[in-house]
């Protein structure tokens, strides 16, 4: 170490050559791989709207469909994949959304510290680490080859169940865990019944956090592909019906379309449906981070 | 089952309690709350109490004070809600692993080349002949090469936030690598077939030259769609997940740790080498099983990227050359699902995906557990 006893008097200096090279080394690495961390979003960002702004800025792309328009052709919009994608994610939160709060409370208001919430909070992470296509497959299995159904986008918002309930539950549990135990009793003081007390005092305390985790959910299932890939067919018109075998959606919008050669008009449409798909999922995570900000209840 | 266990003590246990001292239920019930250990079995009878302690006081209230009576019945309804919920939690991933396994079952004994060891896929007809070596190879190849890119780069980027940005500038950056988490994979599949697999050209045609000799690194037919552009892209869907659970475990670093290392008079690098890496070890290796998890069954990033080689074509150590992963060979395969046996086949590489997955991300859980530091 750079102080050296000498008899009684200390000598303080630098400390030196090697380690100073040392330090500086572990300065530049850090500092160049941060920067280089920075650039793949940046470098996506900019392909994606370079190449796809032109299509974006014009309403027809956000009001009519591809209906009858070949890769050959210029004009048509997203307006079946937005609608799709949309539909598909609504469905999806309709059914995670509640079963993934109600399993919060069970784990944090009903069954903490004990065995069923150790048992469940295990399946959630299980669930958390399930493959999109292996959810996607499961649905397959389920649906279509033991129930016997078609393909159909509501199978696509159930696969995608498997996938947004983790991070609903999560989300909503780490809120839970924030809301001040003064409060919880102060309501039984009150002599609220606990469902009581859940529904109007823990669950409002804790409704900025929960509603950051339902869009972070619902962002994160738009842009999931496989699901789509394996239970639904793209469809080019507009289809408002959840039960039909067919449905656009923005990310097999872009998988459809991928394979055409780069001049023509139908490539530009891969990468605006890229960029639209891009906008509406960053504004929802946007929007989730600032209410997760603006939110009364702070991680330690 | 545990349910109705639960159930009979709610109903049984709370009277007493809440007849010798109601004051003392809510007290244990706080110290519960703090404790992040499983509450031993006595205290969590108590635990319960509240509620009931309130409808109590409601029975025989103090005197001149009138007390409503309260109804159980929204109290029961709401726990069996919540019960339920938690129910159709732990069926649905069992559900998931029987259902798997039933239609792959079928398929797997009319496999006529070892499922383990074949590298066939020919599931078309009546004669089926598969196995998952190709599949397994290329995607554990793919994630490893993602993880062995991203953990050092993800570190790195952890160590800059937490030990050497001001917290004003840390923020953003934070901020900017969190979003790179908010991409789709499709896009992160699209922009790296084709922009960045072109941008990479260079460098992979350098390696070929320089480490040819190596079977890894040989050449191949077709570069551009390459399991080391894949891997590039997987790295940098990893990164922000691996570099915000760093970042977490960093920044618990004990402050008397850092103090003490920079009181013998370490430099910065000496202070991390010392006190924040040996800290956070634990929590950095849990944090990339948890992406090689979520790399694992990335699915039409890989499927785009990938060129698929043609069938029969002789197995290549390369990472210059195309592949298919499990998940790749399940979506490419997506629309050919017609007969139950094909599907099937499909379905038995889904369970093992899904068995690996499981695999990597319990070691990931087990590790993070036995270290110190909580992410």
């Amino acid at each position: 170490m750079s102080a050296t006893t000498n008899d009684a008097q200390l000598t303080l200096r630098r400390p030196g050559g090697v380690r100073t090279v040392k330090n500086a080394l572990a300065t530049v690495y850090v500092t160049v791989v941060t920067v280089l961390a920075i650039v793949p979003l940046a470098w996506v960002l900019y392909t994606v709207i370079t190449k796809g702004i032109r299509l974006i800025l014009s309403s027809d792309w956000w009001l009519q469909s591809q209906r009858g328009i070949t890769p050959r052709r210029e004009g048509g919009g997203a307006y079946h994949a937005i609608v799709g994608t949309v539909e598909m994610a609504l469905i999806c939160a309709a059914i995670a959304v509640p079963l993934g709060i109600l399993g919060a409370i069970l784990l944090i208001e009903y069954a903490k510290g004990t065995k069923v919430a150790r048992g469940v909070s295990f399946m959630v992470d299980v669930l958390s680490g399930i493959p999109s296509i292996v959810a996607a497959l499961f649905i397959y299995a389920l649906f279509i080859t033991i129930f016997g159904f078609g393909r159909s986008a509501i199978a696509v918002s159930c696969a995608l169940v498997l996938l947004m309930l983790p991070v609903v539950l999560r989300s909503t549990e780490e809120m839970l865990k924030l809301v001040p135990q003064e409060l919880r009793e102060a309501s039984y003081a009150l002599g609220v019944p606990k469902w009581k007390t859940i529904v109007r005092v823990v669950i409002p305390t804790a409704f900025s956090g929960i509603t950051t985790g339902v869009m972070l959910g619902v962002a994160r299932v738009m842009g999931e592909t496989a699901p789509l890939l394996i239970l639904v067919s793209y469809a080019v018109g507009i289809n408002f019906s959840p039960t039909s075998d067919t449905m656009g959606a923005l990310p097999t919008m872009i998988n459809s379309g991928r394979d055409q050669a780069p001049q023509l008009p139908g490539y530009e449409r891969v990468w605006a449906a890229a960029l639209t798909l891009i906008i509406i999922v960053m504004l929802l995570n946007l929007l989730a981070r600032l209410i997760a900000r603006a939110s009364k209840l702070k991680e330690k | 089952m545990a349910v109705t266990d639960t159930d009979a003590t709610e109903r049984v246990e709370p009277e007493p309690v809440a007849t010798e001292d109601p004051t003392l239920s809510p007290v244990v019930d706080h110290g519960g709350m703090h404790m992040h250990t499983p509450v031993p079995e006595v205290m969590h009878h108590n635990h319960r109490a509240p509620a009931p302690a309130t409808i109590d006081h409601a029975e025989r209230g103090p005197r001149g004070v009138k007390l409503a009576k309260i109804s159980k019945t929204g109290d029961r309804v709401f726990r069996t809600m919540a019960i339920t919920s938690g129910l159709v939690i732990v069926l649905l991933v069992l559900f998931v692993g029987i259902f798997l396994l039933a239609l792959a079952l079928p398929s797997l004994q009319a496999d006529q080349d070892n499922f383990l060891t074949s590298r066939n896929w020919t599931v078309v007809g009546n004669e089926l002949r598969f196995g998952i070596v190709g599949l397994l190879w290329t995607t554990v190849l793919t994630s490893l090469l993602a993880m062995a890119i991203a953990v050092p780069v993800s570190v790195g980027v952890a160590l800059c936030l937490t030990q050497y940005l001001h917290k004003r500038a840390s923020g953003p950056v934070s901020f900017v690598v969190d979003l790179l988490a908010a991409v789709p994979s499709i896009i992160f599949g699209l922009w790296g077939l084709i922009v960045l697999g072109p941008f990479l050209a260079p460098a992979a045609e350098w390696l070929i030259s320089k480490l040819g000799w190596i079977p890894l690194f040989s050449r191949n037919v077709d570069p551009k769609g390459s399991v080391f552009v894949a891997s590039v892209v997987l790295a940098i869907m990893m990164l922000p997940i691996v570099t915000a659970i760093s970042r977490d475990v960093f920044a618990q670093t004990p402050r008397d740790q850092i103090e003490a290392a920079l009181a013998l008079g370490a430099t910065r690098w000496e202070v991390i080498r010392t006190a924040v890496l040996p800290y956070g070890r634990s929590g950095v290796i849990s944090a990339s099983m948890l992406g090689l998890g979520r790399v694992l069954g990335e699915t039409i990033a890989v499927m785009i990227i990938l060129t698929t080689p043609p069938a029969g074509s002789p197995f290549t150590p390369s990472i210059f050359a195309g592949g298919e992963t499990f998940a790749s060979k399940i979506a490419n395969n997506a629309s050919e699902f017609d007969s139950p046996s094909k599907t099937g086949a499909f379905i038995a590489a889904g369970l093992v995906l899904f068995l690996v997955t499981f695999a990597v991300n319990a070691m990931a859980r087990v590790i993070a557990d036995r270290g110190g530091a909580k992410s």
